[in-house]
């Protein structure tokens, strides 16, 4: 008996009842569908963070306060001072340019379109830190810092959000009911086009308030360094730790209560997040395998007792036990193959759909579909063997006999 | 030729020991077609299981062609069945949703005919019980006595050695029984098939000039009749009883 053969009748079983076996492998389809769509959406979303984060380059350290992991799970925070940024800056200014910046929430309007909430004071070497670039205009400069002028630089969607398309340089907007001049526009860079960069000495005379005080001193969001010298970037952040602990009177065994991270460490904090990811959906996948498996298993019993006679008929006219388990074992690899490629194109198109929806970027790699189909077709076999087993193992006087 | 050496078969219904064969010895030649008669639980359909090898004597010894079938796996059993045995239901056993020409090719996968000749060999088949134009029909658009000579082509495809028959009138009128018994001796007849067939209808049984009677599991006789009825040939007045037996015994039977 030819394979051809043997699955045509396989597919002949699946045809007759067709609703059942749509049925049987929608266990099957939205398994594979959800690891597929899934394991699309958080390689789509790593990767977005992973190239934001490495075109940020390789010499770039943060210094944050109480945001990073660290201080989610217990510990302590401290506020980050403007102290601080200018102790970094009286010890390390020779080595990086160092940017800090206070992050506040303001209105912003120009006339009754509104943008962004989230209002940045920055220093001059913002700019240059985070390589940005300019798409129109100037940016904060240092006069514009001492002066606490009114001036601001757009983001690119804010600029569209206030402007729509309009040449916004040299017009006025108000921040907090005051107004300010806009000097500059930045390029799209596809992350944090949403900022408004006011002067932060401004901010922190106009818009901040009391937000961005702490006894009495001004505090920052975040200070960013860049090192002039790649090399010289893990050496850097002991010595930043060093001057912040003595900025705070801290011992040197007390938990840093800020966060200092190089890019590196961030991407390797963020492949760890990464493989937690993966192994989390793997499991999801794992269940939703195992339950599909178990539907099928279980139409297969019931199928084989159904065709009872059929089996002792097949048997009573030569069939040998081992061509009875291929052929039902060749049923339920079929439907669970079937689904696992149905499965896959469903999950494809979730992705697809969440890729057009313009949430995340979903991509589909060839290793997920090849995993998610082989996985499919190891449940076929693994709960299609006991009762194509089972129907082997029928005798053919007793199950001719059988009604 | 087949023969039995004091085949005895014992199985267990729940607590129950059944022997429903007890010591059966008998031999049939090439050629020959005979009737095995008896009532319900006499032991006939044992038999016929055993020497179609779809069961195995729990004593005795079973021999086709002068080879014992003792000792035989699954897998030689089927190999025998395959080869050298053709089997007619009462029920037909024919597959749903399957037409009658790929009902009657279904040996054919198994015996490994090549394809090609599947195609030829089982339109000759279902031209030998005079079906060949309803290769094409399904068994729902069958009438039971065309549903039983699909289910004799497909015995006969793979060209047996022995044709056995489990009550292949049960299901069937008159007239239909009589196609099918026609059918059984023109084979006989003609090509000399071995046919072997059950049945509890002593008329049935006349068909033939051999018959075997059962009762409880042991052959009580064997002999050999004078002129066997032709196929359609109306029942005599005293085979009226469409049973063997009285029709009280039948209901205990049953």
């Amino acid at each position: 008996m030819s394979i051809i053969e043997t699955l045509r009748i396989a597919f002949r079983a699946i045809g007759t009842n067709k609703l059942r076996s749509g049925l049987t492998m929608l266990g099957i389809i939205i398994g594979v569908a959800a690891v597929v769509a899934l394991m699309a959406a958080g390689q789509g979303a790593t990767s977005g963070i992973t190239s934001r984060v490495e075109g940020m380059g390789t010499n770039l350290i943060t210094v944050s306060g109480g945001r990073s992991f660290q201080f989610m799970f217990g510990g302590q925070s401290e506020t980050l001072l403007y102290s601080d940024y200018e102790a970094l800056l009286e010890d390390l200014g020779e080595e990086a340019e160092i940017a800090p910046y206070y992050q506040g929430v303001a209105s912003v309007m120009n006339g009754d379109r509104s943008a962004s909430a989230s209002v940045r004071g920055v220093t001059p070497c913002y700019l240059d830190v985070n390589a940005y670039s300019l798409a129109k205009g100037r940016f904060i400069s240092e006069e514009d810092n001492l002066g606490k002028s009114r001036v601001v630089v757009l983001g690119s969607s804010s600029a569209e959000d206030l402007f729509a398309g309009l040449n916004p340089i040299n017009r006025e907007i108000k921040i907090n009911g005051k107004v300010y001049k806009v000097v500059g526009v930045l390029e799209e860079k596809g992350s944090n086009d949403d900022q408004v960069l006011i002067p932060l000495q401004t901010g922190y005379s106009l818009v901040f308030g009391a937000q961005a005080r702490y006894k009495g001193q001004f505090t920052l969001s975040s200070i960013e360094l860049s090192a002039h010298d790649a090399e010289s970037v893990d050496t850097l952040i002991p010595r930043i730790e060093f001057i912040l602990r003595r900025e705070h009177g801290q011992k040197l065994t007390d938990d840093l209560p800020f966060s200092v991270s190089s890019q590196s460490q961030m991407l390797e904090s963020l492949n760890s997040i990464r493989s937690t990811l993966t192994t989390l959906l793997g499991a999801i996948a794992g269940i939703s395998l195992l339950v599909g498996g178990i539907g099928i298993m279980n139409i297969t019993l019931v199928s084989v007792r159904e065709r009872t006679r059929e089996i002792g008929l097949r048997k009573a006219v030569g069939a040998t036990r081992g061509v009875i388990l291929f052929q039902f074992l060749v049923e339920t690899l079929t439907l669970s193959l079937l689904g696992g490629l149905l499965g896959v194109l469903v999950g494809w198109g979730i992705a697809w759909g969440v890729s057009a929806s313009g949430l995340l970027t979903a991509t589909v790699t060839p290793k997920v579909v090849l995993i998610s189909v082989a996985m499919a077709t190891l449940v076929g076999v693994v709960f299609g063997i006991y009762p194509a087993y089972q129907a082997a193992s029928l005798r053919p006087v007793e199950a001719l006999r059988y009604e | 030729m087949i023969e039995t050496q004091e085949i005895s078969k014992t199985y267990r219904l729940g607590d129950i020991k059944v022997r429903a064969l007890r010591k059966v010895s008998l031999k049939i030649q090439d050629g020959e077609m005979v009737a095995i008669i008896g009532p319900s639980g006499s032991g006939k359909s044992t038999l016929l299981s055993i020497l179609g090898c779809l069961d195995v004597p729990s004593k005795g010894v079973y021999l086709i062609d002068g080879k014992p079938v003792e000792g035989l796996n699954e897998n030689q059993l089927a190999a025998i069945r395959r080869e050298k045995i053709g089997f007619v239901f009462q029920q037909f056993n024919l597959l749903p949703r399957t037409t009658a020409l790929e009902n009657v090719m279904l040996p054919m996968y198994y015996s490994g005919v090549r394809p090609k000749m599947r195609l030829q060999n089982a339109m000759e088949a279902l031209a030998a019980v005079g079906l060949s134009d309803r290769a094409r029909s399904h068994p729902n658009q069958l009438s039971g006595g065309e549903q039983q000579r699909v289910a004799i082509a497909r015995a006969l495809v793979n060209k047996p050695t022995i044709l056995l028959a489990d009550e292949p009138t049960g299901n069937l009128d008159t007239q239909r029984g009589d196609e099918v018994m026609r059918i059984f001796q023109k084979l006989n007849r003609e090509n000399g098939q071995t046919v072997v067939y059950v049945t509890h209808d002593p008329f049935i049984a006349r068909h033939t000039n051999r018959i075997i009677q059962l009762v409880d599991g042991r052959i009580v006789s064997d002999e050999l009749v004078a002129d066997p009825f032709d196929a359609g040939t109306p029942r005599p007045d005293d085979l009226m009883t469409t049973h063997w037996g009285t029709v009280e015994n039948d209901e205990e039977d049953a």
